[in-house]
């Protein structure tokens, strides 16, 4: 019986067997942000310890920037008293810290695989639940807590279960329109936000095979919606494209020499699954959020539920979520009117989501009571999103063009909705408050079907507008 | 290195709050615009702030009688969504030493034993008794014995489950886990020199 890639990375980064039984992993690259480590550097000077890789260890600042065009020192003094904890902690630990001087600034989920740091068989941890983004280049990445972030930072380990594996085939073809993040959703929404905890998820067949390392990234991304805080998808051709060339990645002879041991890393065509989930691709429609949280997600094309259909506690789920969306149960999401709309974040802030999005926006128009945001993941998305032109098509339709954050996907900067707005987001998540406003309704869709939502001023199928245009 | 007898955790012991709702998730638990702060210090006067303040003092936390709450009782997928241990530090810092729940996001459920906090899993039938039972006797002194994971409210008993890794961290004072990584310094060298990514890739 063959392994899988979770099996095969696990083993090869395992230190020992803890006393309480759980694994000391060790961790090949250290993702670190502004947000969750000030306190985990001062965890480590109260017990007198340094970094003790900072070799493996790369820094950047993504939650709390203002994407306005703001300068130093920020206004909210907060935000300003954390960029500077993490200069001065990056810089005495002799870690890089990518900042905006450097050109190469953005999302840490976005600047990672950029950089070419992100690369397959490796161990990846970083203190923020999406790391999980990092899997699409067959790593087996973990989002961690700020107590972990001390401990990887002080010995580059870290202690943790070896969690199951589920392998989620999705077969065929993706119907025109529909994209990697209607395809996560999808199964967020048919295995719930709970049914993956405990489990890594590799994610295989057809519809992975063809997708880009942005699309792959997308569905990696929001594993942890689906309560799986790994995901994966086995390393190929598409993997080694993406990475040769980067500014971190092997190069020449050395590049051979890793695609060799990347290619031994994937998962044998005779491993044994803890759980197998097969889905039809071709069968997946766009998809749209109706409720708080990304499991409550139906078709652009089908109904809201209503909870009269059903009992117990998802019933009651449904109840809390429309009371809060204030939505009629059994109403078409289609039509459903916004008020602002996001295209960014670590979900879909990459070249391929600008491009998606610029095409169903050209030549329309947003209307006057909508607010739209392009914001790219990084410095280097905008720089090349700008090269391409698509920031003069953003602009024209009326969105505002911003530099890279995390943006309104959290609402730790300026970015924010306003009392009960409703956006729609090409961001991960729809929670109460998510966006900033306790108030505030998310409505997490693919950055085309946001485009659509924006210039239409309502939740609107982008296949219906993509029809409507001569090609 | 000694682990300290203080560090181990072997029973909680206090009054209940109960806080009813599938799949809480973090940002709910604790809103984003704590996390600029850089400390935890200040995190525990803000659990829940935004849930309190739409419920306008009808929440649990918000409610006398449950005023130095120490166990906290949860339904299903309790601390869902983003890693941020300011959640569960919030909790802490409030003065919660235990929480008894349906079940537990991965990530919450980690981070709460990185700082000392267990959690518990019963079925679902037993949660709703005892967070009804809270809410008809709030004084009612819950007891929980980590070792054997027997949870009992007055006169109802029951069987708290955890895994025994998890458990084990708690009652040897191991779930600090940094003492006990840095112990294999030399192991984790090993493991560094060894990976391909690390060394370099064309040394044999």
């Amino acid at each position: 019986m063959g392994h899988t890639l979770l099996d095969k990375v696990w083993d090869a980064h395992a230190v020992r067997e803890l006393p309480n039984g759980q694994t000391q992993l060790f961790i090949g690259l250290h993702l670190v942000h502004e947000v969750t480590s000030p306190q985990a550097f001062q965890m480590l000077a109260e017990r007198g310890l340094g970094v003790r890789y900072p070799d493996r260890t790369f820094a950047t600042v993504d939650h709390i920037i203002p994407t306005d065009g703001a300068l130093r020192p920020y206004v909210d003094a907060m935000a300003e008293q954390m960029f500077a904890a993490i200069e001065q902690n990056a810089a005495s630990a002799g870690i890089p810290l990518f900042d905006r001087a450097t050109g190469r600034q953005g999302i840490v989920h976005v600047i990672g695989p950029e950089l070419g740091l992100t690369q397959p068989g490796m161990t990846i941890a970083c203190g923020d639940s999406h790391t999980s983004t990092h899997g699409a280049f067959g790593a087996i990445a973990f989002g961690i807590g700020t107590s972990q972030v001390r401990d990887v930072l002080a010995t580059q380990t870290m202690a943790a279960a070896k969690p199951r594996c589920r392998r989620i085939e999705v077969s065929g073809a993706l119907a025109p329109g529909v994209y990697a993040k209607d395809v996560i959703l999808a199964i967020i929404g048919r295995l719930g936000v709970q049914g993956g905890v405990g489990f890594a998820y590799e994610y295989a067949g057809e519809v992975f095979e063809a997708m880009s390392m942005d699309e792959r990234m997308t569905v990696c991304n929001m594993s942890i919606e689906g309560g799986a805080r790994v995901g994966y998808v086995n390393p190929d051709a598409t993997t080694y494209a993406y990475v040769e060339g980067r500014e971190y990645a092997p190069a020449g002879a050395e590049f051979q020499a890793a695609r060799q041991w990347w290619d031994s890393v994937a998962s044998d065509a005779d491993a044994a699954y803890d759980d197998h989930v097969q889905i039809d691709g071709a069968a997946v429609p766009p998809m749209v959020t109706w409720g708080i949280n990304p499991g409550q997600v139906t078709g652009v094309d089908a109904r809201i539920p209503s909870p009269d259909e059903l009992e117990g506690p998802d019933r009651h789920s449904v109840e809390e979520a429309l009371a809060h969306m204030r939505l009629a149960p059994g109403a078409p999401i289609a039509g459903t009117p916004i008020d602002v709309a996001f295209v960014g974040s670590c979900t879909n802030g990459r070249m391929s989501d600008l491009r998606e999005a610029a095409r169903v926006a050209d030549g329309r128009r947003v209307p006057a009571h909508v607010t739209a945001l392009a914001v790219p993941g990084s410095q280097r998305v905008k720089a090349q999103a700008e090269a391409e032109g698509l920031d003069d098509v953003f602009r024209a339709a009326g969105f505002q063009w911003r530099d890279a954050g995390c943006s309104m996907c959290l609402a730790m900067n300026p970015d924010k909705l306003v009392d009960d707005q409703v956006c729609a987001s090409s961001s991960n998540r729809n929670f109460k408050g998510r966006q900033g406003s306790p108030l505030g309704r998310t409505l997490l869709m693919s950055p085309a079907m946001v485009a659509a939502a924006a210039v239409a001023g309502e939740v609107t199928d982008v296949r219906a507008l993509a029809q409507v245009r001569a090609p | 290195m000694t682990e300290t007898p203080l560090a181990r955790i072997a029973r909680v012991e206090g009054p209940g709050v109960p806080v009813r709702g599938n799949d809480i998730d973090t940002d709910r638990i604790i809103p984003a615009r704590y996390l600029r702060e850089i400390t935890f210090e200040n995190l525990g006067p803000h659990a829940f702030e935004d849930d309190r303040a739409q419920l306008r003092g009808r929440h649990p936390f918000d409610d006398p009688r449950f005023a130095g709450a120490r166990v906290l009782v949860v339904n299903r997928n309790f601390g869902s969504g983003s890693s941020r241990e300011h959640a569960p530090q919030a909790l802490l810092r409030g003065g919660i030493a235990a929480i008894v729940g349906e079940s537990f996001a991965e990530i919450f459920f980690g981070n709460c034993q990185a700082i000392g906090l267990p959690c518990l899993t019963l079925p679902a039938a037993q949660i709703e008794s005892l967070q009804s039972l809270i809410e008809e006797d709030p004084a009612v002194v819950i007891a929980i014995d980590i070792a054997s994971g027997a949870i009992t409210a007055g006169r109802a008993a029951y069987q708290g489950q955890m895994p025994e890794p998890v458990r084990r961290a708690f009652t040897t004072g191991a779930w600090d886990a940094l003492t006990a990584l840095q112990e294999s310094d030399d192991e984790i060298h090993a493991v560094y020199r060894r990976l391909p990514y690390v060394r370099g890739w064309r040394r044999p």
